[in-house]
Order: structure tokens, then sequence, then C-alpha cells
């Protein structure tokens, strides 16, 4: 008689991003990524709307966001904007079916075809213009 | 709703907010990133229609691709009836009051309000 | 003709590629009978491989010389059934189909594949992958039957045929949905073979039930929850390739195929 117990990993499994080559990794990016920027987003509304309380309520705003710390965080915000929107691309035209490769009689050993050198070059591509996106966005926030 | 009908919106306002993030982003760097930040340059954006306007749509856009992100993860992460009304209410109410939010923002600055 | 016998041929060199030289390796299996309320530990047994051995062999050998009590499925010894599905060195794979040699390690960790309820020790339960097959109406879907004396048979072509095939090559091992990560956290979700076999069914010219299919995938918990993660395709032993099938699928949900 079958036990119950469901023997799922859970979030440690979810959240895992080794074992399974580099789509794992870039799912569990892109859903970091996704949450890090819903918080940013909600406190960038926040932030914004000390605005309508007069210039001195913006001003002592502004001495907290533009410090040291808070450029950081935006230099880390313009990488997972950039990557997730990147990503998201790859994976929305994957999710129509476009890059995933066409079905054919499977050769030994069995390499998927939807897991093709396009793919990894994509993810390969948002790592790297995530990259690039940081360094200008530090240049810009650092070098004024 | 259908799934299908939400993932649709979703991958709709992904792109709609990718285009009118970059024009937002541009807007700061039309100037040098810190006068770009000064009281009333701010202010100054918030009076362009066209801006403000822009700045609503994308309000919108990306609350309704967030929460509904979260929402996806936050059913994945537990089943059942009660609970999973609950998550989508609680996104539905989210998404809302951060557009209130936000809207209220837009406009009183845009009306002059401060 | 004159017959001349054939000399011996000379021992080829040693050489632990080719020679098989016994080396010994720490299997270390999961024990567990969750029904007895017995908590999951480890037993570790030293077994002798050589080259060709597979991690199902270095099992049977523990059965046979060590604990015969060791609960684990198998049935062809040749990747065709599907029974010996487990997680190897925490990857999801084929017992029967990993050669030792080819884990790079003298450690071998087989515990149960996640994500299905475990019976006892390495054998877990398959009812939910079967339950949710069957929701996916495995079967051709159409209003007329060859059989009848006045109908044609149905036709496919080569390139029909090519269109579906790869997926109907799913053996039901289930070490997809042990990969998939959205199968770690939601009980709902149809999972990677049953997506796959949808799609199979849906791909097949000689099928005509596409709308029924898509409706029945088209929930909360259905093809959506699908993120193309592609762990599914990484360790599917057939080529199979379920990310791919999932991914054409969705196609016709979003209106890319027709």
């Amino acid at each position: 008689m079958a036990e119950r117990l469901s023997n799922r990993e859970g979030i440690k499994g979810m959240a895992n991003p080794t074992r399974y080559g580099i789509e794992r990794f870039a799912y569990w990016i892109q859903r970091l990524t996704g949450l890090g920027l819903l918080a940013y987003l909600i406190g960038h509304i926040y932030e914004t709307s000390t605005i309508v309380n007069g210039k001195i309520a913006w001003n002592q705003m502004l001495e907290l966001t533009q410090t040291l710390q808070g450029h950081i965080l935006l230099t880390l915000v313009i990488g997972m904007c950039v990557f997730h929107t990147a990503n998201g691309i790859r994976v929305m035209l994957g999710h129509g079916g476009i890059g995933v490769g066409k079905p054919g009689q499977p050769e030994y050993p069995y390499k998927a075809a939807s897991l093709n050198y396009k793919q990894r070059l994509c993810i390969w591509v948002s790592i790297a213009l995530a990259a690039l996106a940081m360094m200008y966005g530090a240049s810009v926030l650092f070098g004024d | 709703m259908r799934e299908s009908i939400i993932m649709k919106i979703h991958y709709g306002t992904a792109l709609g907010a990718v285009a009118l993030v970059a024009v937002h982003i541009l807007m700061r760097m039309s100037q040098k990133f810190s006068d770009s930040l000064q009281y009333q340059n701010v202010i100054a954006n918030y009076h362009f229609l066209p801006y403000a306007l822009m700045l609503e749509v994308l309000l919108v856009l990306l609350s309704v691709h967030g929460f509904n992100g979260l929402r996806v993860i936050l059913l994945e992460l537990k089943q059942g009836s009660t609970y999973e009304r609950m998550i989508n209410y609680g996104s539905l109410a989210a998404m809302a009051a951060l557009i209130a939010y936000g809207s209220r923002t837009i406009l009183m600055a845009g009306m002059g309000v401060s | 003709m004159a017959v001349v016998a054939a000399k011996p041929s000379e021992e080829p060199k040693s050489n632990t590629q080719t020679t098989g030289k016994t080396n010994t390796i720490t299997l270390r299996i999961s024990r567990s009978n969750p029904s007895e309320g017995q908590e999951s530990t480890f037993a570790e047994f030293q077994v002798p491989v050589q080259k060709w051995t597979t991690v199902l062999e270095a099992i049977l050998y523990v059965k046979q010389n060590f604990d015969h009590s060791v609960a684990v499925r198998y049935s062809c010894r040749q990747a065709s059934c599907g029974s010996c599905g487990m997680k190897i060195n925490g990857r999801p794979a084929l017992a029967c189909y990993t050669k030792v040699s080819e884990l790079n390690s003298n450690v071998i960790t087989v515990e149960p594949m996640n994500n299905f309820p475990i019976i006892r020790d390495l054998a877990v339960d398959f009812k939910q992958l079967i339950s949710n097959h069957k929701k996916m109406k495995p079967f051709i879907i159409r209003e007329d039957s060859e059989v009848t004396p006045d109908s044609k048979e149905f036709i496919q072509t080569p390139q029909d045929l090519e269109k579906f095939l790869q997926f109907s090559y799913c053996i039901k091992c289930g070490l997809c949905n042990s990969a998939c990560p959205t199968m770690a956290t939601d009980e709902s979700f149809i999972g990677p073979q049953g997506l796959a076999q949808a799609y199979r069914y849906v791909a097949d010219n000689r099928d005509k039930g596409k709308d029924d299919r898509l409706k029945i995938v088209d929930d909360s918990h259905g093809i959506w929850r699908c993120h193309f993660a592609g762990s599914c395709s990484q360790v599917c032993p057939k080529g199979v390739d379920p990310a791919m099938a999932i991914q054409l699928l969705r196609g016709y949900l979003l209106g890319f195929r027709k």
C-alpha cells in the first residue's frame, strides 16, 4: 500500500539551479530577478510618491537614495531588469514554439533538440547584456 | 478568466513594459543624471501630459505583470481551492492598490498639488 | 583446402579502459518504509564493479550478496520498460542505463525519484503519473474508424509520422516529472510526461481531439505552469524531449500554430 507522503522536493528542489544545465539556471535567475524587480517596483512607487509632499520631502528622499548603497542597489536593479527582459523574450518565443527545434527521429545519445545552441546562446547573451548594462549604469551613477 | 487569457495578458504587458521602461530610462538620460532628479525637473516631467500618461500606462503594465508573476509563483508553492482563491483575489487587490497609489502620485504631481 | 590452425592471439596490454579491471565502489542506498513509519536512512555497501557495470547491476549485487530486502523495480535491463527510474548521485536516471564508470565517482548514492510517493526504499508510487496520463486522453480521438468495411486506412506519410514519432517513444519512466522544478512544489501540475503525451496525440494527423486536449491543458495547473526550464528533456533517456512537445503544444494556445 503506497504511503501518501508526496516525497516532493519542495522549494529546495524548485530553487536549486544546479544539476540540470544552464536552462535550469536561467529559470532560477528569471524567478529571482522577477521577485527582485517587483520589490523594486513597490519601493520605487513609494519613493517617487514623496514628490507630492513638496521639495523638502523629495530632497530628503533623495538623500536616502542617492547614496553609495542606493547606487549599488540601482546598478543591481539595472542588471536584473536587462536579464529578466532578454531572457523573458527568449522564453516567450520558446513558449510559442520558436527556437525549440523540430520533431524528428531520436538518435543516440538522444540530445534534446529543444536544448539547442540557440537557447544557450540567448541565455549567455542575456547575462552579457545584463553585465554590460550594469557597467554602463554604474558609470552613469558613480561617474556623476 | 481562462489561464490562457491571463498568460496572454502577462506576455502583452511584458512587451509593452519593455518599450515604455526604455522610454522612461531614456528620459533620465536626456540630462545629467543628478539634474534629472532635481525637484523642478521631475515636476516638469509630470506636467508634460504625454509623459505622465506614459507613466500611468507603464504603472498599470508593470503592476499587472509583476503581481501576476507573483501569483504564479505562489500558486505553484501551495495548492487548495481556498488558498488559490485567496492568492488570485489578493493579487488583484495588490495590483489595484499599487496602481491606485502610483496614479495618486501622477495625478497630484501633474495637477500641481504638492 | 588446407586448414591452418589459428594462432592464439596475444593478450592485449593491461589497461583499465579495456580490460575491465575490477574496482570497488561504495553504493549508498536510501532505505525507508513509510508505511511502517521508518524514516529514510542510507545503507552503505562495498560493491565490486567493472567498466561496464550498471547501477542496476550494482544494486542487484547488493540484493544477492548483502541484503535481499532492498526494494527496487526493474525489468527489461535495456531502457525499454522505464521501471528502474531513480535518483543517482542527485540526478534522476534509469539505473539500467547508467554505468557506474560514467558517474566518475567512487561513491554512488541511489535514492527514490523525487516528486513520487515512496512505497519502500527505491520503489515509488506511479498513480499520479498514470492518472495525469489518462487525463490527456492518450488515444486517437475520431468519429470514424478504419475498422468499418467502407472506410479506407488512415493515410499517414513519413513526414506526418515524424511530427509526433519521438513523443511516442515515452516509456513512462517518470524521470521528467522527477526533474521538473514545478513538480517539486505543485501537486496539481500535470507534469512534462502528461503534457508531452497530449502533444503526441495533437500532432498525430489521425487524431481529431485537439480542441478537447487543449481545453484540458489550459488550466491554472496545466501547461501554463511549465516555464521551459528544460530539465525534463535533460534527463529523458529516450530522446522524447518533453520540453519541445510542451512548447509546441503551447504554440496552439498562443496562436502561433493553427
